[in-house]
């Protein structure tokens, strides 16, 4: 084993209802959807009607400023409808099965033997750009960019994840196929990094084209913007992108068989789960199927994704792109009496001010309260307690709130996403969505100066 | 608990927009939020929250600071029967020094939180919790016997040029408890130093036993007197110091009922253990300096006797770790703490007139913090550029 790099900062969150390691059997959503707001930075322009019959495959939309981006169908059947928000802004396309789940044919095709150009088409026509991203920015990469490296987080150590090892079984050709497709796409490494807590799937450490890193330590460990930051970090002008593992499955698989098969495994998880297992299920499943009979309360949120990051859906709603989890958590909207005086023998906190630190393995029913009242920013170094990366966070997230460019830039907005501020959003006393200002702070860097 | 939340509920409409009172809705929402937490859900991002907030940071401060203010209390009766030559026990010496400091902190709340009040109400603002902190730490910052209205004026003061002006908790430069003791200092000199206000009772010329001097140990050898005397004619010892069986300010005397607060708020990770610890090393370098030097009785004083004198250990432990106007930067905060014990002990030594040199020393590294993270910064800046050169350059070979 290579050398272990240590990530001492951070915090493992520890939820009730991991995900058992089966693969349950639910019956097939009936509806699927590709939803734009899954994918930060691009303007959508749609490609289908309602009423068109699709494959998978098939375009619905593009992105307006990159028109080379298209975002296809999951499955084969019909569109059945645009869902609009405000200002009639797309939300989501959604496609109804017909149950055959064909695909247009893309035509196999070794990835050694064919070109950058051959390679980036294929991935491209059959709507699978948009599961590479980049940093900076934490956007789809620009398709004309060529990244120094490309980076692979093998393990997942968000609350509740799911077991990477345990969704990539056996499928070591494919992986292989979309390794060497993106590999394809730089000159410089594919870093794939895995935990060293435990001995890694063969489908990672039998992979040819890669160079193995181990991580070791908490929440962020997992992610990849904190991979970079410790393997190849981002500096002014550099571009990295970076894919989860079932994306290069599926890249793969498009490269074996031609078809666009988006098929992939996700755990269901969260306290208000009956039974919290895997399912195998399509890309943009409704999740309808999988909650039925199967909560424990009536009042839950249901979250594509992880608790941390996740994206919040109603109960018909739809996976994201990049998910490869559902969350479901009790809703907080109750009242607590003089809770901030309780001695909260069931509370979580990364201070020590509640007695539960004192069981470091107990696993908690957190809801979605925000647990106080919103303040200006008053303590200090808490965030730097999860943040494992070289960077000050609230000095950073103070120049982004006063629009300050330059000093966003050299405070490193580069390296970062929303993600690595998550735990940061968690653990904040004054309870400021820190996330949402680190987009803020990208958005506002891509309008500047791209 | 249910019939609470109903009644609040039943009143909540009047405070709404368009209700009866919509102007108190302010302190309306301060004392529903200090009922209850919130219903307020997460709306993006993290869907789950840590379970602390400002109130239970808040609330943690004030318990760390019980000990020192439960000993003062009592310490103010003890040094007050002293000085009458009167014989009372543990109670009665508490007793008197609870009668005596109570309303001290009514008049510290009431003033200051109506302060809060009023600016939330005007701003439209939920109301802060700081001031749960500066409420407390005001009255035992201060000689037992300052009138009570001159508490009001520095509380009215503190709170509004310490903080209001820059926007409330958060924003403030100052430590607005200090801000509050420093008005006064300079306002009304005669009632925060000499041999008469540490005691309840001698400033209005009460009885007192004969050869008793009232004055606190940095005021006596301030004086250059060579034995420093205890309230009761011995001389003080290293013991008294540490007990805090001694004249001083309400709070500040017992440097061990202090420690206990400090070892509070490091084991909840609320206060800064980087600072405290810092304050400390720095105030014992200078003292071991001017020990080397010595000439007087202050240069003389043993540098481990300096960190339990005057408000040394209070100033460390409770004031320089107010995260908003101390430093932000893990290496600023080192900085920042240890020039605070430095400067304390060289005002408190080299310029006798100000004894207090604790609360000069914090507030003038209130206002260097920015500027000593500003010059952090500016090298994590600078690392980070280079970081980047090199990794041009070794792509460029």
């Amino acid at each position: 084993m290579s050398k272990v790099i240590k990530i001492r900062k951070g915090l493992d969150i520890k939820l009730k209802g991991t995900a058992e390691k089966i693969i349950a059997q639910a019956e097939p959503a009936s509806t699927f959807a590709t939803k734009p707001t899954d994918f930060p930075g691009i303007t959508p322009k749609l490609a289908a009607r309602p009423d068109d019959k699709v494959k998978a495959g098939s375009v619905l939309f593009f992105d307006k400023l990159r028109p080379e981006i298209k975002f296809t169908s999951p499955v084969s059947g019909v569109v059945k409808a645009v869902n609009r928000g405000e200002r009639r802004r797309i939300l989501e396309v959604v496609v109804e099965s017909d149950g055959k789940n064909e695909s247009l044919n893309f035509k196999a095709g070794d990835p050694n033997g064919m070109s950058r150009d051959e390679v980036r088409q294929k991935i491209m026509d059959a709507g699978l750009w948009p599961a590479i991203r980049q940093r900076p920015y934490a956007i789809i990469a620009g398709p004309q960019s060529e990244p120094k490296a490309i980076f692979i987080s093998g393990f997942d150590t968000s609350p509740l994840a799911p077991d990477l090892d345990f969704i990539v079984k056996g499928q070591n050709r494919e992986f292989q196929a979309g390794i060497d497709a993106l590999k394809k796409m730089t000159r410089g490494e594919i870093h794939l990094s895995l935990n060293s807590a435990y001995p890694p799937s063969d489908v990672f450490t039998g992979t040819g084209n890669v160079s193995l890193h181990y991580f070791k330590g908490p929440h962020p460990a997992g992610l990849p913007g904190i991979q970079i930051h410790h393997i190849d970090p981002v500096n002014k002008g550099d571009i990295v992108w970076y894919i989860n593992p079932q994306e290069v499955i599926i890249i793969g698989r498009l490269f074996l068989t031609g078809k666009y098969d988006a098929t992939r495994v996700i755990a269901l998880t969260g306290s208000e789960v009956l039974k919290p297992r895997y399912y195998k299920v399509l890309s943009g499943t409704s999740i309808e199927p999988f909650m039925k009979n199967n909560l424990v309360g009536t009042n839950v949120r249901y979250i594509s994704g992880n608790a941390l990051t996740g994206t919040r859906i109603n109960k018909i709603g739809y996976l994201g792109y990049y998910d490869s989890q559902l969350t479901v958590l009790p809703e907080g909207d109750h009242y607590e009496m003089l809770g901030w005086i309780s001695p909260g023998l069931d509370k979580f906190s990364i201070s020590h001010s509640f007695p539960t630190w004192l069981m470091p393995s107990r696993e908690y029913r957190i809801d979605t309260n925000l647990k106080g009242g919103v303040r200006p920013f008053v303590l200090t170094g808490e965030y730097e307690k999860v943040l494992p990366m070289d960077i000050y966070p609230m000095q950073l997230l103070k120049a982004i709130l006063v629009d300050d460019i330059e000093k966003m830039e050299s405070l490193g907005i580069y390296e970062v996403g929303e993600e690595e501020f998550a735990l940061c959003e968690f653990v904040c006393t004054s309870k400021i969505e820190l996330q949402s200002i680190v987009r803020r702070g990208i958005n506002l860097m891509i309008k500047e100066l791209e | 608990m249910n019939s609470i939340r109903r009644f609040v509920d039943k009143i909540k409409p009047n405070f709404e927009k368009g209700g009866k009172f919509a102007y108190l809705k302010s302190t309306f929402e301060a004392f529903e939020t200090f009922l209850f937490v919130p219903k307020t859900v997460t709306r993006t991002g993290s869907h789950i929250r840590d379970a602390m907030d400002m109130k239970r940071t808040m609330i943690i401060v004030v318990i760390a600071l019980l000990p020192a203010l439960l000993f003062g209390m009592w310490n103010v009766g003890y040094q007050n029967s002293l000085a009458m030559g009167l014989e009372r026990s543990l109670l009665d010496n508490f007793w008197f020094g609870f009668l005596r400091v109570f309303p001290i902190l009514v008049v510290s709340y009431v003033v200051g939180l109506g302060t809060e009040f009023i600016f939330a109400q005007i701003r439209g603002h939920e109301v802060n919790e700081g001031y749960l902190v500066s409420g407390i730490l005001i009255p035992m910052v201060l000689p037992v016997d300052t009138p009570l209205w001159m508490i009001a004026v520095a509380t009215v003061f503190a709170v509004i040029i310490g903080k209001e002006v820059f926007g409330g908790t958060g924003m403030n430069i100052l430590n607005p408890a200090l801000t509050a003791r420093a008005f006064l200092f300079f306002a009304y000199p005669s009632y925060m130093s000499g041999d008469k206000v540490w005691i309840r009772g001698l400033m209005n010329g009460q009885g007192i036993v004969d050869g008793f001097s009232g004055a606190t140990a940095l005021g006596q050898a301030a004086l250059n007197e060579h034995v420093i005397l205890n309230t009761n004619g011995n001389p003080m010892t290293a013991m008294d110091m540490f007990t805090g069986t001694i004249p001083g300010s309400i709070g500040e005397t017992s440097t061990l009922a202090i420690l206990i607060g400090a070892l509070f708020l490091i084991y909840t990770g609320v206060g800064s253990w980087k600072i405290m610890l810092s304050v400390f090393a720095g105030g014992s370098l200078m003292g071991l300096l001017l020990n080397a030097f010595g000439g007087n009785t202050l240069m003389e004083i043993p540098f481990w006797q300096h960190l339990m004198l005057g408000g040394f250990a209070f100033g460390a432990v409770f004031m320089a770790t107010d995260p908003v106007s101390a430093a932000q930067t893990k290496r600023g905060k080192w900085i920042y703490g240890f020039l605070i014990g430095v400067l304390a002990i060289i005002i408190r030594v080299l310029n006798p007139a100000f004894p207090e040199g604790v609360m000069l020393a914090i507030l003038l590294m209130n206002v260097f913090a920015p500027l000593i993270d500003h010059y952090v910064i500016e090298s994590h800046i600078k690392r980070r550029l280079k970081r980047a050169r090199v990794s041009t350059n070794a792509n460029n070979i």
